[in-house]
């Protein structure tokens, strides 16, 4: 990341702060379940919320359930991936010295890699695997709540030198994918002795008499009871967890976790007022190991942690600012079913998405700044763009690969957080989901929108690119131009746009000056009589890509 | 994150033009190295003025010199003859009586007229025929590029790479009140360089920011459109330009064309070097209610006419006021003209060949080509004949306004056209050959009336000379000649009408500045 970045957002945001002081609104609703009206419009608020953008076929679907159903449904596992990431390196004459053949996976040929190249190469087709991971159709939130996980346990591929392989990075995704709709202790606990976090953060290096406090800081600060107001851990908690974390490890000859019975530390820990002076008593040999157990017990005991995710969840999935009346109506009692459920994740994303103040369009809607992930990803589902039949690797692998190139210019790349917090856009105060726009991202985003509906973006042979004529013709009425361009609207922009501003949409674009709908309705028909006709084609087709260009460069394009 | 990534896109960043939606800005880029080298740079500026819907150019300009025959076949919606606003020097047509401020500002030699503004084989679809205008294309071509995008792509190829710069702070081009139109399309294509933005074109003029709520959306909204105006280089001048223009001359009200003019105007004179603008309105499709029965001096074309004519005045005043007036050309079109004859709404179907109006200090007084002839049995579909290929125009306008060399013209227009008498030698210092040749039969036929075919002779000065048939809807039927001549000379050639119906065909003949129409008569063998 850069400076520079930082330093803008924030001139931008203090100039906003009068606004956002002001910003209070009549936020009563609190958790109680909604019950009022079921629609497109909520229906799409819960798509883009949960899902990478409002797929028209989802729409219809989930438009058929209650609302209960589709939050339940939605909060199902998906199934697990049905193929690993596979050799696409080989593909310019480059060979695998483990000797995977192209488009084999290279996940079982064993973890120790002692070739740099061959491994900064599976680190590369992990990242774009997991890429398709997020684009896989699903009617499940679970990658979304992969991508969550992934950035409250931020890790960085690129930044972790060459003792870790690939193979921890696949594993560690499928660590977070197989906690992402369980329970969080166990989530903890699984990622405190993960071999890519083992490595990531010095755990493996933390042994009695030269401890290494990284991960115990991290444990606490970020990933459990947070740094808020009242999280009142003290830096003596952190050498007393880091204690505890010693000798759990990663063997140098198997390269899975073991503990190290000689490297712990056996001695008892003693924890702060903030954990009611807990004393966690050492043991030596095998049972060393155990303490772990009560120290996540210790942790979990308080209640600042349930607060501390529920607001990371929010903050994620409704909004950045918290006020105290956000603290008391949605924060407090979120965190009070996390704690009762004990910490299962699935009643928490239940309450909230079943919520009324879920579904208060006027405070909770279109007020999140797309992450560069859901900005591509969501185009290309909302789109129908489309993909390559998965049978053909080579295709398909270059499209992940192009998709993920574009939200990584955008500053988001899977697998490569900046910061061992997450993404500055989910806790850099006062900004928040701001900071991924800036004049240069802003930039990107048009120019990668822009290119969607011209010709499309082209890797490795492969072109992906926006139908606009395929687009409108599923919706109910292409041939209306006033109702072609509601129903575009209803799935592509969640911010209201004017009737004057929808008038001028039809007037400049859809009929070109003209003052009767009949033109555009004459128009499309003619070429729904003879879809093959250029001419009938032409005037339909650059119509619709200048509609649906100037929609995506809207400002109003951003939210969700 | 990778740094080098960043970066790269931080420059791009910087350097991108955008493109405003809304009240729409299109910009466009300039090199300084490019203007070095072409040496065609001057202060001009175009303004084209879109006319949407297809104006009735009979009503228009009305042939006083066929009165009788004009109000035989459009009677209900005819304009009185002692109704029509004379124009100096010209006794044959005159204007609509809506458009007093045109008139007076023909008698102050700053309009000019071209009658019968067409292309062969003319398309009855506005989308289609506005494609056809803006792009510059012939009836079955389709071009991905405008006609303007391709001028100013020749001019500055780089675009948008090292824009703005001090050559050229400023957008290329500017589109006011529309989205961005097809005929800013240069052949580097938005793919790659062009960003649209959603800043409200008045706002930047007049400083106003639209209202958000005070909701989270309302709070996210204007932080992106705080960012979307910062991502805008050209924003700022845009600003700067508007603000250094506190005083204009007076502008009708209720006026959507004036209110665009006015802001052309104020850009101009604030000092931005962008070349074209392009403003536009709609309605003119008259199908029926073109006047109000009984009234044909009321009704909605009357209406359109007294916009167009009383915006034009005002700005030209204001241009004069405000001291630029000598940078400007305007030109107005619309996507086709109507039929001659009138239908049973009080209205007029869609037509083919129209007028064209250019104004300014640097047009030269008239009106260019001939009262449309009017057949004496005429039928519904009958078209005004093309005079003058509407890429003449163009190819005119880059001569003689933006002062492109004439093979430069022919690269942009992607073939030869014609060019027209129509703009003062002094706006690019260059000697104009005396062109309007009208007295001279450069173009016959014989036998006239005539069975099967007939003999076309035609004279050309050398160069390249072009001979169309055209039947009366405008539709080509033949081309008899299109080649260069090394020397002047007389030739002739045949026009085989076998297979064609009877009735009335036009010889056309185009040779270098010079275009002939000649009536033809086929009868049964």
């Amino acid at each position: 990341m850069n400076e520079t970045l930082l330093t803008k957002k924030t001139v931008a945001a203090q100039n906003l702060t009068s606004s956002v002081t002001g910003l209070g609104g009549p936020l009563t609703e609190g958790l109680q379940e909604y019950s009022g009206t079921w629609d497109t419009a909520q229906v799409v608020h819960l798509l883009k919320r949960t899902l990478f953008g409002a797929k028209p076929q989802d729409i219809q679907y989930f438009k058929t359930r209650t609302l209960q159903q589709a939050v339940d449904e939605l909060l199902l596992p998906s199934a697990a991936p049905s193929t690993a990431p596979l050799n696409n390196y080989s593909i310019n004459g480059y060979v695998d010295p483990s000797a995977v053949p192209l488009w084999q996976t290279w996940v079982n040929t064993g973890i120790s890699i002692a070739d740099k190249e061959l491994n900064q190469k599976r680190i590369e087709s992990f990242k774009t695997w997991w890429l398709g991971r997020a684009i896989q159709p699903s009617r499940s939130i679970h990658e979304k709540l992969v991508v969550f996980w992934h950035n409250h346990f931020a890790i960085n591929t690129n930044n972790s030198g060459d003792r870790l392989k690939a193979r921890f990075w696949y594993d560690h995704y499928l660590t977070l994918r197989q906690h992402a709709l369980g329970n969080f202790k166990s989530m903890a606990k699984a990622i405190t002795l993960d071999p890519a976090m083992l490595y990531f953060l010095n755990g493996e290096t933390n042994v009695k008499g030269s401890p290494n406090e990284n991960y115990a800081r991290e444990l606490q600060e970020l990933y459990t009871v947070g740094k808020g107001p009242n999280s009142k851990y003290t830096e003596d908690d952190v050498k007393a967890a880091a204690l505890v974390l010693t000798g759990h490890t990663v063997s140098p000859t198997t390269f899975t976790y073991f503990f190290d019975a000689g490297k712990h530390d056996a001695s008892n820990k003693e924890f702060s007022s903030f954990y009611s002076n807990k004393i966690i008593t050492g043991y030596s040999g095998a049972n060393g190991a155990t303490e772990v157990d009560e120290l996540m017990d210790m942790i979990f005991s308080q209640e600042e942690l349930s607060k501390h995710i529920c607001r990371k969840i929010y903050r994620f999935f409704i909004y950045y600012k918290i006020d105290s009346s956000i603290e008391q109506t949605v924060i407090t009692p979120l965190a009070q079913i996390f704690r009762n459920n004990n910490y299962n994740i699935q009643p928490v994303l239940a309450t909230l998405f079943k919520s009324k103040h879920f579904y208060d369009l006027i405070y909770s809607s279109a007020c999140i700044i797309k992450s560069p992930l859901d900005f591509v990803i969501d185009l290309c589902n909302e789109y129908g763009v489309v993909l390559p039949a998965a049978t053909d690797n080579e295709a398909t692998y270059a499209v992940w690969e192009c998709i993920q190139n574009e939200a990584s210019e955008m500053q988001q790349e899977l697998g490569a957080i900046p910061e061992v917090a997450g993404w500055y856009a989910y806790y850099q105060e006062p900004a928040y989901h701001e900071l991924w726009v800036n004049t240069a991202t802003y930039t990107r985003r048009n120019i990668f929108t822009d290119r969607m509906i011209a010709d499309g973006i082209m890797n490795n042979n492969q072109n992906i690119v926006i139908d606009p004529i395929a687009f409108a013709d599923q919706l109910a009425n292409p041939g209306d131009p006033n109702l072609l361009i509601t129903q575009s609207l209803e799935i592509l922009l969640r911010y209201p746009l004017s009737e004057s501003a929808k008038e001028f949409i039809k007037r400049s674009i859809l009929l070109s000056g003209q003052l009767q709908d009949y033109y555009w309705t004459n128009a499309w028909d003619a070429y729904k009589a003879n879809p093959t006709d250029t001419g009938t084609k032409a005037i339909v087709l650059n119509r619709l890509k200048a509609f649906y260009k100037y929609i995506m460069n809207l400002p109003e394009y951003h939210l969700c | 994150m990778q740094r080098r990534s960043f970066l790269k896109q931080t420059i791009q960043g910087a350097l991108l033009p955008s493109i405003l939606s809304g009240m729409s800005v299109k910009a466009f880029g300039n090199s300084a190295f490019l203007q070095s080298l072409s040496g065609a740079d001057n202060d001009h500026v175009l303004v084209l003025i879109q006319l949407a819907g297809g104006n009735d150019g009979l009503n228009t300009i009305i042939p006083l010199e066929f009165y009788s025959d004009y109000n035989r076949i459009r009677s209900n919606i005819a304009i009185p003859e002692n109704r029509v606003l004379a124009l100096n020097n010209n006794l044959k047509s005159g204007l609509h009586p809506s458009m007093t401020g045109m008139q007076q500002m023909y008698n102050e030699e700053k309009l000019c007229a071209i009658q019968a503004v067409g292309y062969p084989s003319p398309n009855g679809s506005h989308f289609r025929s506005m494609d056809i205008w803006l792009t510059g294309a012939d009836t079955e071509q389709y071009l991905s590029t405008g006609w303007a995008g391709r001028y100013l792509n020749h001019q500055y190829p780089n675009y948008p790479v090292g824009f703005p710069n001090d050559a050229m702070p400023d957008p290329l081009a500017l589109q006011i009140g529309s989205v961005l139109s097809p005929v800013f399309l240069s052949p580097t294509g938005f793919d790659a360089l062009a960003i649209d933005e959603s800043l409200n074109f008045y706002n930047l003029i007049d400083a106003i920011q639209d209202p958000t709520p005070n909701t989270p959306s309302g709070v996210e909204l204007t932080y992106l459109r705080t960012i979307a105006r910062q991502t805008n280089k050209y924003a700022e001048v845009i600003k700067t330009a508007a603000a250094k223009v506190t005083q204009q001359a007076a502008y009708p009200a209720d006026n959507y064309l004036a209110a665009q003019l006015k802001a052309v105007a104020k850009l101009v004179a604030g000092g931005l070097k962008t070349k074209i603008y392009m403003v536009g309105m709609g309605g003119f499709d008259t199908h029926a209610g073109q006047v109000n029965g009984g009234n044909p001096l009321t009704g909605n074309h009357s209406g359109l006419l007294k916009q167009v004519s009383e915006a034009i005045t005002a700005f030209t005043k204001d241009l004069q006021f405000l001291g630029v007036s000598k940078r400007v050309l305007g030109m107005t079109f619309s996507e086709f003209g109507r039929r001659m004859q009138s239908n049973g709404s009080l209205g007029t179907d869609h037509g083919a060949a129209q007028p064209v109006f250019l104004f300014g200090d640097s047009v030269k007084q008239g009106v260019l080509g001939k009262n449309p002839d009017m057949p004496a049995t005429g039928q519904a579909i009958d078209n005004v004949p093309m005079q003058y290929d509407f890429r003449s125009v163009y190819s005119t306008i880059l001569r003689d306004w933006f002062c492109l060399p004439p093979q430069d013209v022919d690269s942009v227009l992607l073939k030869n056209y014609q060019y027209l008498p129509v703009i003062k030698s002094t706006a690019c210092n260059m000697d104009l050959q005396e062109l309007n040749n009208l007295g001279n039969n450069l173009i016959t036929n014989y036998p006239n009336p005539f069975n099967a075919s007939t003999k076309i002779t035609f004279k050309t000065t050398g160069g390249h000379t072009l001979v169309q048939i055209f039947d009366t809807a405008g539709k080509r039927i033949a081309t008899l000649a299109d080649q260069v001549y090394a020397a002047a000379g007389t030739y002739t050639v045949t026009f085989n009408a076998d297979v064609l119906p009877g009735g009335v065909y036009y010889a056309r003949l185009q040779n270098g500045s010079l275009q002939q129409v000649r009536p033809m008569l086929k009868v049964r063998g």
